[in-house]
Formats: structure tokens, C-alpha cells, sequence
């Protein structure tokens, strides 16, 4: 993958196709006092055993009839490992699994962020009906907190998938991520 | 600088301008993000799909799919027109999009070139 919010859609469709309604993403950029970039993805979807757990990031354990065990998760820690970083993986049945990969912020090997506004509005604009988000971004000591229930309150009746939303929406998570990067957006 | 807010307005505007519609009635188009979609460039066919529906102020339903087996054939989308059968386009590139929605979505004309399958 050529940029990490592109692992980032992978597991957030990994948790939509595990039954979660919650999902949160946090990221959390500090290029300049850690020299570390963070991902984690948590839901509530329904969990993954400890034995599958111990395979999961093998490609080659992979089946056809377990969906949610792919090539993702196996492609997500080796863009980690390959930059100094790791992923951990942690899960119970029935509650929810916790996806979070670290990578040194400045190696030559880690792939751009990318165009995480895209990643965010495309995924709401096709499954934000029936899955909540919740996006924190920090970029040292900036945040942006952005949670799909509060957007829903304001928007009463109306879908969150309707298409002026999704442009709107668009635009407020651009912004806001420009702000806190200091007027950059990706 | 926007704020939630301004949601409240958008709404109001939305809704005076929509007709309440019967799910069942409108036009489907779902889009493959598995794995092999992703890496293969569903997000930027997801994002031309969701901007060629707002230039032609479309009331379509977009969803999204996981891994449906044909992974030598991502991107892919589905599109399925009510009570028409579902159309599956493969090997697509964002180009062809405003292509399919004119033709297909709009005017009901499968875009047979770009099709690998329908069900």
C-alpha cells in the first residue's frame, strides 16, 4: 500500500465486516518530540479468539471462510516492522478488537499518511448509516475530535450519507486537519 | 472555518429541498474495499463515484463490499438499477466512472465493454 491511510480503510472495513457499530481511529503524529507516528483502531465488533489471534498476521493461515483474516493485517505489520515500529493486536469474543501499529516517524521507509480526509468522508459516505466513527487526530500538541454521533445529533433525521453532507463533511475534516498540522493539509 | 453548527442550517436546506424517497427505488452502486480493492485504488474510485453522484445531483445509494473473489479484477463496483439486474464493472480506472453514471445510472444503458459480470 502507498500510504497508510490506505491500511487504515482495510482494517476499518475488517471491523465494519466484524458487526462493529462503534469504530475510533486514533492518530497520533509526533514527528518532532517522539519521532513516532501511531495508528490505532478500536471496535466493538465481535472479537477475534486467542487461536486465531496467534495466526492472524500470517498470510499464509489465510481461508476463504474466515473474511476478516486476510492479506491486511500481515501488510499493515510489515509496513510497521519495516520502520522500526510494531503492531499489537488485541481482541476479545464479543467485545471488540484493538489494532495499533507505531512506526518511527521520520524512517525512510514509512509511507506517507496520505489523503486521510478522503479515507474518512468515503467511509461514512457509504456505511456512516450504520457504523459510528470516532476520528482523533494529534499532531503534537493540536487535536482534532471528530465523532459521527455528534454530527447525527445536529443532523436530526437526516442521513449522514446524504451527499451535501458528505461534501460538507469533506471540507470540516480538511480544514480541521490543516489547522492542526499548521495550515498543511496532506 | 467550519462548525458543527452550521449542520443544523445544511439540514434545513437539504430537507426543503428532498422528497422523501422509498429506499427500493433508488439506483445502487457498491464499490469492492477488500484488500485487493483497496490496493488497487478503490478509495479513488469510491471518491469519483461520491463526486460525479454531487456534480449531477443524483439520489443514489453508495455502499461499500469486501473481498468478492475476483481480486484480479479490482477496482470494482456494482450497480443496480431497481428492479434491474445487478451489473458488476471491473478493472476500472476513475476515468470510467462519469462514464458508467451517465450511462448507466442516468439513462439505464449498461456500459457493456466495461462489464465482467451480472447477476
Amino acid at each position: 500500500m502507498r500510504e497508510l491511510s490506505l491500511h487504515i480503510i482495510d482494517i476499518i472495513e475488517n471491523s465494519r465486516r466484524a458487526g462493529a457499530n462503534l469504530i475510533k481511529l486514533v492518530i497520533n503524529e509526533k514527528p518532532v518530540s517522539d519521532n513516532l507516528l501511531t495508528i490505532e483502531i478500536s471496535d466493538n465488533g465481535k472479537g477475534i479468539s486467542a487461536e486465531k489471534l496467534a495466526q492472524i498476521t500470517d498470510p499464509f493461515v489465510t481461508s476463504r471462510t474466515t473474511r476478516e483474516v486476510g492479506l491486511g493485517l500481515a501488510l499493515f505489520k510489515s509496513a510497521a516492522e519495516s520502520c522500526a515500529g510494531k503492531l499489537i493486536i488485541k481482541s476479545t469474543p464479543g467485545e471488540g478488537t484493538d489494532v495499533e501499529a507505531n512506526f518511527q516517524y521520520d524512517h525512510l521507509d514509512r509511507a506517507p499518511l496520505g489523503d486521510i480526509t478522503t479515507t474518512i468522508s468515503n467511509f461514512i459516505a457509504a456505511s456512516g448509516d450504520k457504523v459510528d466513527l470516532i476520528y482523533q487526530h494529534y499532531y503534537e500538541n493540536n487535536s482534532f475530535d471528530f465523532d459521527t454521533r455528534k454530527i447525527k445529533q445536529e443532523l436530526d433525521d437526516l442521513s449522514i450519507q446524504n451527499r451535501q453532507v458528505t461534501v460538507w463533511l469533506r471540507e470540516y475534516i480538511q480544514e480541521n486537519l490543516a489547522k492542526i498540522r499548521g495550515g498543511e493539509a496532506f | 472555518m467550519k462548525t458543527l453548527a452550521e449542520l443544523k442550517e445544511l439540514r434545513d436546506k437539504v430537507q426543503r429541498e428532498m422528497k422523501k424517497r422509498d429506499q427500493g427505488t433508488r439506483a445502487e452502486i457498491i464499490v469492492g474495499m477488500g484488500t485487493c480493492g483497496i490496493a488497487a485504488g478503490a478509495r479513488e474510485i469510491l471518491k469519483s463515484v461520491l463526486a460525479e453522484v454531487e456534480k449531477r445531483e443524483l439520489d443514489v445509494r453508495i455502499t461499500q463490499t469486501g473481498c468478492i473473489g475476483m481480486c484480479e479484477k479490482e477496482p470494482l463496483i456494482d450497480v443496480k438499477l431497481p428492479g434491474k439486474e445487478r451489473v458488476t464493472y471491473g478493472n476500472l480506472t476513475t476515468a470510467d466512472i462519469p462514464k458508467i453514471i451517465s450511462e448507466h445510472v442516468v439513462n439505464g444503458n449498461v456500459v457493456t465493454d466495461l462489464v465482467i459480470a451480472k447477476h
